[in-house]
């Protein structure tokens, strides 16, 4: 999966995603029928059907991940930073960052173990107290390399970890999984218009998906994500968010949006009939781009679709390969079929 | 127009979210001297329109957008010849105790938010803030009277006199976000004495202290080329970290992040330096809390930038701002909206007609 | 009346799950509307076309009503058969203990609770489970993602009435009943039925873009300041229907609320004004829509909220029926 390599190693932050979009236009350019770029920066994409359909299908992946932006520079040298989308204080102690369009390296540091009571080895240390170090001593020497408002990433390089689930590591698996996916089904053509939309500001509010949905006036959509996969031990649990390498997650209620269930019905039909692992993403958690379009206009009848990612919205994340293709085949064969849905009620 | 006493007439007008009216009369007067059209929509946003000089149609425009609406409080029970209220926007409920008001009931009636004096509370009871539902308003008036002049729903406005301070600072009730609306008034008497292409659409908007309503609905109706909100923000205040503010003084802040076109922020602060203009750049890494937020996601989206006025003490009656600033925010967003054209309409990629 | 309401607050429909409700209107509502659709999110749109009378500018309404209501819905089953859950709405951990569920098919749980760590420990969902009596989880019929509504009749206690869901199968009783009694109208009257509004007001948002009202009201309920120690509120149950000024979510456009105040004064009605602290409805959704809307709510007083046994009284519901067929029938003045 070379692709999802270049992918997840892009610096895309929300609001920052034109080297994310370069990527993927040009994975894409030869394989679609038509595409633009709008106001906010989504890159959409339309791969016409080929029979005598009329039927729109949006398929949503956003490009952004989250990240940080530069606040303040201090008298010594040293960066104030916010998070840009939703991120745990507690994963960012002791991490490495790259700042800017130069991808200026640095590191959050953390105070070292010796010098601290035990009583505050117990506290969250907030983001407010955090500071990035870029090697400089001064705010002047520190003002040529970045400048405030610059967008930081963590540096984590793309790794293949291998074994019987073929385990990938790297960073914004949320939602360059879901890119890779639909960068795949763009190679097929379908019975139904397929609109890519590749969204931006996913992380600060589904702002991409928002406005995409309103310009495409879909008649159905999906969303692809890398979704929460909460599979580590613990006490009194039997059914985990997803489980890595148990296939791909369908949504039928999360806090964004309820599953159109006649979308949820066909995915469920058509893996069983494909021999298509799958399971069910734990119901109310987490949001996604359907929440934006399925409530667009006068509503669209949306389905969210996800690649099992660990550890997402923290620097590493963790996925299986073989999920990921599975949902490409799932969707793949959704698409097949889903001219013929019946979407009367 | 000065842009003193235009804030200070705005400042000590009633005009709380959803009960604009007080307000807004005194906008259009002001509006009106620059605009050629001027009309008020369903939920009650100003709309004043200059035209530009391009030839051709449809032109091109821009949208200004500023706050017309104060947080506020309304009347929910009357109880024992007192009256029990609720809030109208974000309060912080510790600066109310003793805070002098106005019910706008069937007149207008002054009044106190009451507080038990020190004397009779307990030690504890000194160290809590007051809840909501402790907290009563104080008319003077016997319990039968109350009732023939007030009701519930009745609006009520937080009572203050603008203040001068020194070195062009000035405090007062509502600069949020009324300084944003004289900055506007400022801007177009600017523009009356210079050359623009494009429409520009001067909206007062209403209801963003409850939701950023009065702006989600106006641009829907305008859809222009591109949105500029103009809002204030946290101006430097002891005991408030450096990261969290910008300096009262230092110009207008200027915001970059996800809500902003960089292409915007880059022109304005072109524009800035082009013209010796102080500003400072506003880091903004999420929601900017503006009616920018709003009017980015309107249909198919626009591109929107946000320039903000320094603010101390934000909602509270004591908001303390440079006038200098709001001027010189004012005098931007002209040479701004002066420098936009064909050129770059197709930069930022918006459609041809 | 009270047929009407039974029928309605006893019918199935948690969030996403409206079906039975929709059907329960379409039937009582059918006859009395010249058009009927049913929109992508599953809202039911039913239109009175307007005839035209002379001095009387004829305007677009829309009336709203929610047929959704809180529920749960199943997040993880163990291996014994117990099944987890997440609150669809805003449900009140307090009001699951002890309750029973019944499942679209007429599947009944009762809910269940571990044993807490601490005796006055707050009761939490997630130490809460269904327990639907199943031997082992072999025989278990129920799937993730199934939801349950709570079960619990109507009672008729003369002047008031007690069930669970007049949040808002009292509104659409309303609706209905004003469509039945409503005979002539100079306005397009659209009477929509919308999904989901209590997982945020989802149906309202999609069926308002799709009608394009010049006017809207929002018919639901709103809680009481009198029951002991009650939050300060001056509404009180029996006292009229109560128009609404402001919630936590929306301003009620100040002409759509004079204009049913001096209604209700014209007609002779009781009436009461709102102020709700916590809460709001489907107009919040519908003001916003497109470039605006004027709009307002007629709000049914309701003790306990969000309980399986609101209660409301019956001359508020009549009351309140009785206001909306006066507004109707004449000019819309705001």
């Amino acid at each position: 999966m070379l692709l999802l390599k270049e992918l997840s190693e892009a610096c895309g932050v929300s609001g920052n995603e034109g080297t994310v979009r370069q990527v993927i236009l040009d994975a894409i350019r030869d394989r679609v029928d038509e595409y633009r770029t709008d106001a906010l920066g989504n890159l959409i994409a339309l791969k016409k059907g080929n029979g005598k359909t009329t039927r729109k299908v949006m398929i949503a992946a956003h490009m952004d991940e989250v990240g940080l932006m530069i606040m303040h520079i201090e008298k010594e040298g040293s960066l104030r930073f916010h998070p840009v989308g939703g991120i745990d204080d507690r994963v960012l102690l002791a991490k490495k960052v790259l700042i800017g369009e130069n991808k200026v390296p640095g590191v959050i540091g953390a105070k070292p173990v010796h010098l601290l009571e035990p009583k505050a080895r117990e506290q969250v240390v907030k983001f407010k107290e955090m500071s990035i170090d870029i090697g400089v001593s001064s705010k002047e020497e520190a003002e040529r390399l970045v400048k405030v408002g610059d967008y930081a990433v963590f540096d984590v390089p793309f790794v293949e970890l291998g074994g019987a689930l073929r385990t990938v590591k790297g960073k914004a698996f949320d939602d360059r999984a879901g890119c890779a996916v639909l960068i795949e089904l763009l190679q097929d053509r379908y019975p139904v218009d397929l609109y890519a939309a590749f969204t931006v500001q996913e992380e600060v509010g589904l702002r991409g998906a928002r406005v995409a949905a309103y310009s495409i006036a879909p008649h159905l959509a999906f969303a692809l994500e890398g979704t929460i996969c909460d599979d580590l031990p613990k006490k009194g649990d039997t059914s985990p968010t997803t489980v890595l390498g148990k296939g791909p997650a369908i949504t039928i209620m999360d806090r964004s949006v309820i599953a159109d269930r006649r979308l949820v019905e066909l995915l469920i039909d058509t893996a069983e009939k494909n021999g298509i692992p799958y399971q069910f993403k734990q119901p109310a958690l987490g949001g996604t781009d359907a929440g934006a379009i399925h409530l667009s206009r006068e509503g669209v009848p949306s389905a969210v679709v996800a690649v099992p990612s660990r550890y997402i919205h923290s620097p590493t994340s963790l996925l299986s390969l073989n999920d990921l293709e599975n949902t490409v085949q799932l969707m793949r064969q959704t698409l097949a079929r889903v001219n013929d849905l019946d979407l009367t009620r | 127009m000065q842009i003193k006493e235009f804030l200070k007439k705005l400042s000590e007008a009633s005009g709380v979210s959803g009960y604009e009216a007080g307000v807004r009369e005194l906008v259009r007067e002001e509006f009106s001297q620059y605009a050629d059209q001027i009309r008020i929509d369903t939920m009650g946003n100003l709309i004043a329109l200059k035209r530009g000089e391009a030839t051709q149609a449809p032109r091109r425009s821009i949208m200004l957008a500023g706050h017309m609406d104060e947080i506020g409080l309304l009347v929910t029970k009357l109880e024992k010849g007192f009256v029990r209220f609720s809030t109208v926007g974000g309060f912080d409920l510790r600066v109310l105790p003793g805070q002098e008001v106005i019910v706008h009931g069937r007149r207008d009636l002054p009044g106190i938010i009451a507080t038990r004096p020190p004397h009779v509370l307990s030690p504890e009871e000194r160290e809590q803030t007051m809840p909501l539902d402790k907290l009563f308003i104080d008319v003077g008036l016997p319990e039968e009277e109350l009732a023939q002049l007030v009701r519930v729903g009745d609006v009520i406005t937080l009572q203050r006199q603008f203040t001068e301070l020194a070195g062009n600072l000035v405090a007062g009730k509502a600069f949020d976000d009324r300084a944003a609306v004289a900055c506007i008034a400022y801007c177009l008497q600017h523009l009356a004495t210079m050359k623009h292409s494009w429409d520009v659409y001067a909206v007062a908007t209403v209801q963003e202290e409850v939701g950023l309503k009065g702006a989600l609905t106006s641009t829907f109706g305008l859809m222009p080329d591109i949105g500029v909100a103009i809002d204030v923000c946290h101006g430097n205040m002891l005991g408030v970290p450096e990261v969290d503010t910008v300096n009262v003084g230092g110009g207008p802040a200027i915001a970059f992040g996800p809500n902003i076109h960089p292409l915007l922020y880059a022109r304005l602060v072109e524009t800035a330096k082009a013209f010796e203009i102080s500003y400072q750049p506003d880091p903004t890494p999420g929601p900017s809390g503006t009616d920018a937020w709003a009017m980015q996601v309107t249909r198919e989206g626009l591109p929107t930038a946000l320039v903000s006025i320094p603010l101390r003490y934000m909602h509270t009656t004591v908001e303390t701002l440079s006038l200098k600033d709001v001027e010189r925010a004012g005098r931007l967003l002209a040479l701004f909206i002066a420098s936009l054209d064909e050129a770059f309409a197709q930069a930022l990629g918006l459609k041809s007609e | 009346m009270k047929e009407l309401i039974k029928e309605l607050t006893e019918a199935y429909g948690p969030s996403g799950n409206e079906d039975a409700v929709r059907e329960t209107i379409k039937r009582h509502i059918a006859g009395h509307v010249s058009e009927m659709r049913v929109d992508a999110l599953g809202n039911l749109i039913a239109l009175k076309k307007g005839q035209p009378q002379s001095g009387i500018e004829p305007r677009k309404i829309m009336l709203a009503a929610h047929m959704d209501e809180i529920g749960v819905i199943v997040s993880q089953i163990d291996e014994k058969g117990f099944l987890r859950f997440a609150p669809v709405g805003g449900v009140n951990p307090l009001t699951l203990l002890g309750s029973r569920v019944i499942f679209a098919d007429g599947m009944i749980g009762v809910i269940g609770r571990e044993r807490p760590e601490k005796p006055d420990e707050f009761p939490k969902i997630e130490k809460m489970f269904i327990d639907v009596g199943a031997p082992d989880k072999e025989h278990l019929t129920r799937k993730v993602g199934d939801m349950a509504a709570f079960l619990r009749p109507l009672a008729d206690l003369g002047q008031r009435l007690t069930a669970k869901a007049f949040d808002d199968r009292i509104g659409c009783a309303i609706l209905v009943q004003t469509a039945q009694e409503l005979e002539t109208t100079p306005h397009d009257v659209y009477f929509v039925f919308t999904v989901q509004e209590e997982v945020g007001l989802r149906g309202a948002l999609t069926s308002a873009f799709g009608v394009e009202p010049d006017v809207a009201i929002a018919v639901d309920i709103t809680t009481t300041g009198d029951t002991p120690e009650a939050y300060p509120m001056a509404v009180s149950l029996g006292a009229g229907p109560a128009i609404k000024v402001k919630d936590r979510g929306m301003l009620a456009h100040p002409g759509v609320k004079n204009w049913m105040a001096e209604t209700a004064e014209r007609l002779g009605l009781p009436y009461q004004f709102e102020v709700l602290e916590a809460g709001t409805t489907d107009a919040m959704a519908i003001q916003t829509s497109r470039a605006g809307v004027a709009a307002g709510v007629l709000s049914i007083p309701t003790r306990y909220a969000h309980t399986p046994s609101e209660m409301v009284d019956y001359n508020d519901v009549q009351n309140a029926v009785k206001l909306l067929v006066g507004l109707l029938s004449g000019p819309v003045k705001i």
